[in-house]
């Protein structure tokens, strides 16, 4: 895939929140928050249920649009994207509750994650000739290197609804690395696993971050997870940020011991 | 074509065949693997290449005569050059058990003073470097797959690629190399040492057996002389490499013979790529014959009653008439008829699902297989044979020739093999694949080759009025009830384990009263039963506990013991009370061997709690368990395991009798 260029932590800002502030009618899901992310780093989001989190990524993946402040992607600021054109300027996610077509194979799926990367319009498509053919080939190439790389060659011909869970979550994975994205957004990708499904989601993390080089940006209640995948980790309570900083920096914060154990007043 | 292979006899070497198949077969393939989705393949001319440039690789790394070469990872065409590039430059190459844990690993690199590690990926290569301090033998390691692998230090390790391209641009830059390796590969004689190949040892330590060229091409020689394989065959190589089987399977029948050998995309696709390579010569051990059943089974209790109903009818035909069609006896023209129909509507498709619709030939071996799961087979038609074999003798030891097959006997001597049974009825042999020797350990070769070339078997078995080998068990494993009735613990087990319920058996009696066995339930045979029975459980453990499990696997050893009550010999060894074991017996814990064979005296000091209790009468018993995970740490689990006492038949009555 992509040469992995880039150096883990290199300092560069891939993408940058100032001052974010979403309400729902009186609703206020986020106040006044800011975080960056840098390239090559895993960059953790967490915080106890409701603390806005999967509204920060809703946020940052365009679906959202706050009410105040600003976002900057690669350096040009953005107002009001939608999902796909983030999705185009090389931003991909994944969901907390797995949203696959569960009807298609798993290699359907994850060819559908490669769609913005046809060019040929429906009706070459459609007479499924020459250039065209050539283009699903050269994409199916693509998400062969994808299969290989997260280990599912022995589903690919298998209807996700028939998989186990941690595998579905896996497919997921895939189809959002077919983007082959800069940044990569995962909400709780190992929420509902075992052990052993955990440890294969982590590894594959890291492999992602380390040999393609994709940013990555994630949601997760696991702590011990958290602490061992992600360069930095930023805190959100009640749609506030009450830290920021290095994992063993995050985790010896009062505030954050406060807000996940609570306080007697 | 045949026989133009065999009247040639100059080519007493691997590497040597490999010249001649690329000359005579060049355009032939030779060995395939499944990439990216894609089947690739090799030819023999590119293959030739392709070991040649790696050899000059090695070379360049200083790999040298008489140097050990460990090979770790599953089955990739790389590694399978590896051993004949490692020839090439007349060092022995050592196959290693690829999920052996560290642990299990160092042993063998150290007793083999390997110089040099060819691994397939990270898992493997993060192994050999936390043995390290241990390895001061050890030098270079060589991988296949760099995924994960760009930040380690290089100094002592290397990407197969690299190693291979330097070697390349070697052969090129200078003629002397190819020279030079040329001159190694003439120099080569049958009497070397081709490869090393240790056992699994169900006693003590691995012992390194050392064959010789003579042992494995003239073993390979005349095995394929008698199943008639051809450069036309076809097989997946998917068994461990570090198996005397596959290294002749896989290896040297496919040098002698120029066939081609598929090796599959992952050991999770095994079944997929099964069907799409549609091997005709096929070896698996009765493990996987009886995972294949099971599956089947179950799938056809998810099936339609119409589908069912005729897929158990016809069943009942093949098991009536199918093998003796197959032997070319005498069968009726209405069973005939039946069998005809039955074939096209349920025999062939199952066939094909199974990936067994070309196969020619096809082997079991490793263990005794249950002739219930191996009548199954034959009486689809298939050509199920069995062998029996050792490292020790380059494989073949006996083999049934084609329509003499029965599924109590191991057959006859194959080719060129002497054998004998000595007075305490232990099997001995004598023939052209009878290994050199033990690896370092002169005592242990003492003890099992004599010096006339005779090699003692370990076990127990004795020829039948046609001439047939029929092996009981191991020998030090039969054993007597305190009353004298015979006990042969594998019989029995293996009836159990026809039962698709119940994966794995041990039966203890010697030297006892009566006779108990401690049960492993296949998790996905009695996980699926407890899906369609609405039965809910969290986990292994669970299952093993449940109320319901233990009536329905109460009711297979009942089964079992009526069985056994019909057969006079062995009436005596029906068994009283079993256990269900709350954990699945495993390699990684030591209990089976990496082939998977039954290790009764580790089992029995490991579970000496649960044995006591079933034989004192207890109904309950709590115990706790050491357990290794796959990355080779830690843990432990405790359960209470109940004891469950079985309905026996006619056993008190002849004991009244008898006193």
């Amino acid at each position: 895939m992509r040469a992995p260029e880039q150096e883990a932590g290199a300092g560069e800002t891939l993408l940058a929140v100032d001052n974010i502030t979403l309400s729902f009618g009186g609703v206020r899901a986020i106040r006044n928050v800011s975080l960056d992310i840098r390239k090559g780093e895993i960059r953790a989001i967490i915080g106890p249920n409701g603390a806005g989190k999967t509204s920060m990524l809703n946020v940052i993946n365009g679906f959202y649009h706050p009410q105040e402040g600003l976002i900057s992607f690669r350096g040009a600021e953005r107002r009001r994207m939608k999902p796909y054109e983030a999705a185009s300027q090389g931003i991909a996610r994944t969901f907390q509750n797995v949203a696959l077509f569960r009807g298609m194979t798993t290699l359907d799926n994850i060819m559908a994650g490669r769609t913005l990367k046809m060019h040929r319009n429906f009706f070459w498509q459609l007479v499924h000739w020459g250039p065209a053919a050539r283009e699903e080939v050269e994409n199916r190439r693509k998400v062969e290197e994808i299969i290989d790389f997260l280990e599912i060659q022995a589903i690919r011909k298998t209807p996700v609804g028939r998989l186990p869970y941690g595998l579905q979550k896996r497919v997921e994975l895939a189809r959002a690395l077919a983007m082959e994205p800069d940044l990569l957004l995962l909400d709780e990708p190992m929420a509902g696993m075992n052990l052993e499904e955990k440890e294969d989601m982590s590894r594959f993390i890291l492999d992602v971050n380390q040999q393609l080089g994709t940013t990555i940006a994630l949601i997760e209640h696991d702590i011990s997870v958290v602490m061992d995948l992600s360069d930095r980790v930023v805190v959100l309570d009640h749609g506030e940020k009450i830290a920021d900083g290095l994992p063993a920096e995050v985790q010896a914060n009062q505030n954050v011991i406060e807000a996940y154990l609570g306080v007697s007043h | 074509m045949a026989q133009s292979v065999s009247s040639t006899g100059a080519e007493d070497t691997f590497p040597k065949l490999l010249d001649r198949n690329a000359r005579i077969w060049g355009e032939r393939p030779a060995i395939r693997e499944k990439d990216l989705g894609i089947w690739q393949t090799w030819t023999w001319a590119e293959v030739r290449e392709e070991i040649r440039a790696f050899a000059a690789g090695l070379s360049g790394l200083g790999v040298a005569k008489g140097d050990k070469v460990a090979i770790i990872g599953s089955n990739r065409p790389r590694l399978y050059w590896t051993i004949c590039a490692v020839q090439s430059l007349g060092a022995v190459p050592v196959p290693l058990y690829q999920d052996a844990v560290a642990a299990e690993m160092v042993y063998v690199l150290q007793h083999a003073e390997a110089r040099f590690a060819v691994v397939e990926d990270q898992e493997q290569v993060d192994k050999i470097l936390s043995l390290s301090d241990e390895l001061d033998v050890l030098e270079h390691v060589i991988y296949d797959e760099d995924r994960g692998l760009k930040d380690y230090d290089h100094t002592r390790l290397h990407p197969f690629a690299e190693v291979q391209e330097n070697g390349r641009k070697a052969l090129q830059a200078d003629a002397a190399t190819g020279a030079a390796l040329d001159k190694s590969i003439a120099e080569a004689t049958g009497s070397d040492i081709a490869v090393m190949l240790y056992t699994s040892g169900t006693t003590g330590r691995p012992k390194g057996v050392m064959l010789s060229y003579d042992n494995t091409v003239v073993s390979a020689r005349l095995s394929c002389e008698f199943d008639k394989l051809t450069e036309d065959d076809e097989i997946l190589a998917y068994l461990p490499m570090a198996w005397v089987g596959d290294h002749m399977f896989s290896y040297a029948q496919s040098y002698w013979s120029g066939f081609c050998v598929a090796c599959p995309e992952s050991s999770d696709t095994m079944m997929q790529d099964l069907r799409e390579i549609g091997p005709t010569y096929y070896f698996a051990p009765p493990r996987i014959f009886e995972t294949l059943l099971t599956t089947v089974m179950i799938r056809m209790e998810d099936a339609g009653a119409i589908k069912r109903g005729m897929f158990h009818y016809f069943l009942g035909v093949a098991r009536r008439s199918g093998e003796k069609i197959l032997n070319g006896e005498p069968v009726s023209f209405g069973d005939r008829l039946l069998y005809g129909i039955g074939r096209l509507l349920v025999y062939e498709p199952l066939k094909n699902v199974l990936g067994l619709s070309r196969m020619r030939v096809g082997y079991t071996a490793g263990e005794a297989i249950g002739p219930e799961i191996f009548r199954f087979y034959r009486s689809l038609g298939l050509n199920l044979k069995q062998l029996y074999g050792q490292t020790e003798a380059s494989v073949f030891v006996t083999a049934q020739p084609d329509g003499e097959i029965r599924a109590d006997t191991v057959g006859k001597p194959a080719p060129e093999v002497e054998i004998r049974i000595d007075d305490s009825g232990e099997v001995l042999y004598r023939s052209p694949g009878v290994f050199v020797g033990y690896y370092k350990n002169e005592e242990a070769t003492r003890s099992t080759k004599t010096e006339d070339g005779w090699v003692l078997t370990g076990d127990a078995g004795f020829f039948d009025e046609e001439g047939h080998l029929r092996i009981i068990d191991r020998a030090k494993d039969v054993g007597h009830l305190k009353d004298g009735t015979l006990f042969a613990p594998k019989y029995i087990e293996n009836k159990l384990k026809f039962f698709p319920n119940i994966k794995e058996a041990v039966a203890i009696g010697d030297d006892r009263d009566f006779v108990t066995a401690m049960l492993n339930i296949d998790l996905v045979a009695v996980g699926n039963w407890a899906e369609r029975n609405n039965v809910s459980y969290g986990s292994y453990q669970e299952l093993t506990g449940l109320d319901q499990v233990c009536e329905m696997l109460a009711a297979h050893v009942a089964e079992v013991n009526k069985d056994l009550a019909g057969e006079p010999r062995v009436a005596g060894s029906q068994i009283r009370r079993f256990l269900i074991l709350h954990k699945e017996l495993d390699a990684d814990d030591g209990e089976l061997t990496r082939t998977q064979k039954v290790r009764r005296g580790f089992i029995a000091e490991k579970y000496e709690p649960l044995i006591t209790a079933l034989y004192d009468g207890s109904s309950q018993q709590h115990i706790e368990t050491e357990v290794t995970f796959e990355d080779g740490r830690k843990g432990a689990i405790s359960a209470d395991v109940r004891i469950v006492d079985v309905e026996t038949f006619g056993l008190d009555a002849r004991r009244e009798a008898a006193e």
